[in-house]
């Protein structure tokens, strides 16, 4: 897509937590600029927060452990807030959660604003928290999020691997917006990254209209219950 | 095919403290203090029990899922896997393990999400999540803290096998647990427990019929 087609663009630096409300209808591209990026996302109904991104419903609605094109996050109240529509990757995480501060200084060290400034580390964790109390939540709303740009696969006893050099510069998934959304983000390290020195790559945000989900929709059509969860969305909205 | 490893326990039920049935579609709350050991038993086979744990000193600090898949790197729990909190220290740890495996990422059923796994008009049934509210909406101690559907986080389903494939498929399997299959926990500071003995009726895993589970405490 042209880039002067987008409504706005925004980069937020790796490291970085950025939030917004997001109309149903919209698409976000998030953009991998550097490669090696992981973006932490979390889903608020604004009209009800107590409606949120639930990842086990998520999975087990659609017999995966993983996000991509087709897939579609669900709330806790059976609601499609937000779908999968394109992916250069294959895989988002969404099992792992994020790295807390004291995890942060383990891998890299310390690293504060008083020496080290818009340099300093900071973590997935304290990221969302912030970005979350802007609008009167805090921990007990900090659910399982969805680490975009991330692979992290298990073996047949549950051993949990993470795909290193997984994502590269210039990699992107597409989020269409089902319900009015909340969007919470981190640009931080994911928890399972084996790195050991503090990197964070920096992940683009652009904007477009795509309207709402047709019924011939690819991520609808993807299972049955995912043709349920847009009725619901939709009956929400009548 | 996946072996899975078997601990039993020495302790004796007649010396519990608490010794308690939980019958399916109940909800069962209560206190296990630090050093005190928690077990629940599957008294008829493949039943999913579906738990969740809050600090009692500060329940803001609860059983995290994703803490406790990533802090050890494993996906299933079994003997030895630490139950992590929000804020990272561990709440528990499996002791004994007569099952093998029990499930973090499924979650709990409820009426809203049957509509979207069954059909729409499963809605009326019985869920996991409405005997959660119930529990906080009754229990003393969680009016105290005021606790709500906030607090209702991504729980551990005991004796539920769900695995997920390298490639990422996840499914429902057929359940390892049988009667008498139990697992078993020392907790690691004092802990509320909040369970929903699952009433979920339309779910091959179970055999379609939730059966009761025993609950015990030792000190």
């Amino acid at each position: 897509m042209e880039k002067q087609s987008y409504l706005w663009e925004e980069a937020i630096p790796g490291g970085c937590h950025w939030s917004g409300l997001v109309r149903r209808g919209t698409v976000l591209r998030f953009t991998d600029l550097e490669g090696g990026a992981n973006l932490s996302a979390l889903f608020y109904n604004p009209e009800d927060r107590l409606e949120r991104y639930n990842m086990p419903d998520t999975l087990k609605a659609q017999h995966t452990a993983f996000l991509t094109t087709g897939k579609v996050c669900y709330s806790d109240m059976g609601r499609v807030m937000c779908s999968i529509v394109e992916d250069s990757l294959g895989w988002h995480d969404t099992m792992c959660g994020v790295q807390d501060a004291a995890m942060s200084e383990a891998r890299y060290g310390k690293a504060v604003f008083q020496t080290h400034q818009n340099r300093m580390h900071r973590n997935g964790k304290d990221g969302l928290l912030v970005e979350l109390a802007k609008y009167g939540l805090g921990k007990r709303d900090l659910v399982a999020n969805v680490n975009f740009f991330s692979k992290v696969t298990p073996d047949a006893e549950g051993v949990m691997n993470f795909v290193q050099n997984f994502s590269m510069a210039g990699a992107y998934v597409d989020v269409r917006f089902d319900m009015n959304t909340l969007l919470i983000l981190s640009a931080a390290p994911h928890p399972l990254d084996p790195g050991t020195s503090y990197k964070p790559a920096a992940v683009k945000i652009s904007a477009r209209h795509a309207g709402l989900a047709a019924q011939d929709d690819l991520c609808r059509n993807s299972c049955a219950q995912n043709q349920r969860g847009f009725i619901n969305t939709e009956r929400y909205y009548l | 095919m996946t072996m899975h490893t078997i601990v039993e326990s020495n302790l004796k039920p007649e010396q519990a403290v608490l010794d308690q049935v939980c019958y399916a579609g109940d909800p069962w709350m209560a206190e296990i203090k630090k050093g005190q050991v928690f077990r629940i038993l599957d008294l008829e086979g493949n039943q999913a029990v579906d738990t969740l744990f809050y600090s009692a000193a500060d329940p803001e600090e609860r059983y995290s899922a994703v803490d406790t898949i990533s802090r050890q790197g494993k996906l299933y729990l079994t003997t030895g896997s630490v139950l992590y909190s929000s804020e990272g220290r561990p709440m528990l740890t499996i002791i004994a393990d007569t099952c093998g495996r029990h499930d973090t990422l499924g979650g709990a059923c409820s009426s809203e999400s049957n509509t979207v796994r069954y059909a729409l008009d499963k809605r009326p049934m019985h869920s996991c999540r409405d005997s959660f509210m119930h529990a906080l909406n009754s229990c003393g101690c969680a009016h105290h803290h005021g606790m709500s559907k906030r607090d209702i986080s991504a729980n551990i389903n005991f004796f539920m096998n769900v695995p997920v494939t390298q490639d990422g498929q996840l499914s429902f399997a057929d359940g390892i647990s049988a009667a008498g299959k139990y697992v078993e926990m020392r907790a690691e500071m004092d802990v509320v427990v909040l369970i929903s003995n699952c009433p979920q009726l339309n779910n091959p895993c179970n055999a379609y019929n939730p059966t009761p589970i025993r609950l015990l405490v030792w000190d």
